[in-house]
């Protein structure tokens, strides 16, 4: 088995005086989706700005691609190949889709086949390429946040819930856009409410509660097994849409 | 394309701002020829200057999103730096260079300081660390008086070929005589303008993006890679520069550098109020609102005292319109200004455009 490309040792987060992770243990497979699941408040958003250097771990140690980042500052774990798309999306609105697109690229334009590609699963950015990025639509937006995610080839995508609030069509855009991301062995750790969702997607998943992972295993498993999911998390995944 | 290059791509964007531009270009550009006479000449270098200190303000505010009140001081150093350099010297170019290179010097490394060591905090404590350094330099500058002549200031003479007495040519064109003065208006006028539009192209390149993306969230841009600090830290620098440009640009047209022109907490006021009003974030609006001000500043005065001699026989707005009122006018309009044009002047045009 290949070193996994993400791991969690016993992570701790303290926001003030706020102790919201309390030990995370979680590995992320090469070439693997994995969806973090949780209650509102268990720390999922919480785990993903940590791994981002956002807030540091107060304890625990995080090793990406074989390399501590427990300490690493946030620009260097980017630049070391780590996405992140926010649960606000984070767009620059003040800037032109184009921008947004050259900012994350970072070394000048994107490759213009992979632009393409983009624009295969999201054609509104194309049509909206010199518009500034506040006043798309919230789908519109969230495209943008996660074609800035993928506009260059990462190691590790952190998305956080982005079906949240969008149209059916929308939705539909993402599934495409993160099976073709799962086609070429991009690792992904999203957390996502939508279990539809997620159900076709995930490889693995991972259940947070109180700060804790509290389960591992293949989603497959998950999907079909109504007990654990009472167990988990006190309703059966098929009504938690 | 020629025109797209020298405005690095950054056009108006409204008919109305491109006309209102051209009229401030055209303006400065023949003030000596359209509007004789010392006063105006003073008006139309004053408003140059103003427009490449506004502008390099407009960086660090407009653009970075980081407040600070010691814009002045930068350009007090440059003032300070040409002015007491000429003074022991003598006027001499060597002289210039000298005080102008000592000046940028001086700034770069206050900006680097300041900025490595405060950058990281909340900005409101940025801009309060940046007051009191900006208020320590004028006391000190003010102490110091063997040195920089106190609150009187020093006034010096500059190199032969600036002064008024010099004649480039004998005969007169329009009217107009090619002196020592009108050469040092378009020295103002052409370094003015080629500054404004090198951070033209300073915020419209790469490294002007990133600025504009920390300004919206620093944390976002963080995370997409860029050490913002550093950023900050080289907006910081590069506008610091520039402001020590326009200051020693303000030193060769008066002759003189004092805490009054250049060091005083009023200037710092104007620069905050000019760029309010022009338009956050628009470098054009720097333009656009320097003219209006300085012409506001020097002429509102004059007008009013028009309207209240032509008012005399109705006594309360005659009495209302007195020129000795003149600063409560001009708060008014700042007031109307800013309730009407949130977003500033430059702002407000395009913003009809696309409605």
């Amino acid at each position: 088995m290949s070193e996994p490309m993400l791991t969690l040792t016993g992570v701790h987060t303290h926001i003030g005086q706020y102790h919201i992770l309390q030990g995370v243990d979680l590995i992320l497979p090469r070439g693997e989706l994995t969806v973090l699941l949780g209650r509102n408040g268990a720390g999922k958003t919480t785990t993903l700005r940590t791994i981002m250097g956002l807030w540091h771990a107060s304890r625990g140690a995080l090793v990406f691609d074989g390399s501590d980042i427990t300490r690493t500052a946030t620009p260097d774990i980017a630049c070391a190949g780590i996405a992140y798309v926010p649960e606000n999306m984070g767009i620059f609105s003040d800037l032109t889709v184009h921008e947004n697109l050259l900012l994350a690229a970072r070394d000048g334009e994107p490759d213009k086949a992979r632009l393409e590609w983009i624009f295969g699963f999201f054609p509104a950015l194309k049509k909206f390429w010199n518009q500034a990025a506040g006043t798309l639509s919230g789908g519109q937006k969230q495209m943008l946040a996660i074609a800035r995610a993928i506009v260059e080839p990462r190691k590790l995508l952190l998305v956080d819930e982005p079906t949240k609030g969008l149209a059916p069509a929308i939705i539909h855009s993402l599934i495409t856009a993160f099976r073709e991301l799962k086609a070429m062995e991009t690792t992904i750790l999203l957390v996502e409410q939508n279990f539809n969702f997620v159900k076709s997607l995930g490889d693995s998943v991972a259940v947070m509660d109180d700060g804790r992972i509290v389960h591992v295993g293949p989603m497959a498993e998950l999907s079909v097994d109504l007990d654990l999911q009472q167990k988990l998390l006190g309703l059966s995944l098929d009504t938690h849409q | 394309m020629m025109l797209t290059r020298i405005l690095s791509g950054d056009f108006p964007r409204s008919r109305i701002l491109a006309l209102s531009l051209l009229i401030v270009l055209a303006g400065l550009a023949l003030a000596p020829f359209l509007f004789p006479g010392a006063r105006a000449l003073n008006v139309a270098a004053t408003i140059c200057i103003f427009i490449l200190l506004v502008a390099s303000y407009d960086l660090l505010l407009g653009y970075t999103g980081i407040v600070s009140f010691a814009h002045t001081m930068f350009y007090g150093i440059g003032a300070y730096g040409v002015g007491l350099s000429l003074y022991k010297v003598g006027p001499t170019w060597g002289a210039v260079f000298m005080g102008l290179t000592i000046a940028v010097i001086v700034s770069l490394a206050l900006a680097l300081v300041i900025g490595l060591f405060s950058l990281r905090v909340k900005a409101i404590f940025y801009a309060m660390i940046t007051l009191a350094v900006a208020s320590a330099f004028a006391v000190l500058a003010s102490q110091l008086s063997d040195f920089t002549g106190g609150e009187d200031g020093r006034t010096f003479s500059v190199p032969e070929v600036l002064r008024p007495g010099f004649r480039l040519i004998e005969a007169e064109v329009f009217g107009t005589a090619i002196n020592g003065k009108l050469i040092t208006y378009y020295l103002v006028f052409f370094t003015a303008l080629a500054l404004f539009l090198l951070l033209l192209r300073v915020v419209n390149s790469p490294f002007g993006r990133v600025l504009q993306a920390i300004r919206e969230n620093d944390f976002r841009a963080e995370a997409l890679g860029y050490r913002t600090v550093v950023y900050r830290t080289l907006a910081n620098c590069l506008s610091a520069v520039t402001a020590t440009l326009a200051g020693a640009l303000m030193a060769l047209w008066l002759r003189y550098a004092g805490p009054q022109t250049t060091l005083s907490f009023t200037i710092m006021m104007d620069i905050l109020l000019i760029v309010v009003i022009g338009g956050m974030g628009t470098l054009y609006g720097a333009a656009i609102g320097s003219a209006l001000f300085i012409l506001a500043q020097n002429y509102l005065q004059a007008l009013m005292r028009q309207a209240s001699d032509g008012l005399t026989a109705v006594p309360v707005l005659a009495n209302l319109l007195h020129p000795d009122r003149w600063l409560l006018w001009l708060g008014v309009l700042f007031v109307l200004s800013v309730y009407y044009f949130p977003t500033g002047i430059v702002g407000k045009l395009r913003n009809l455009k696309r409605s």
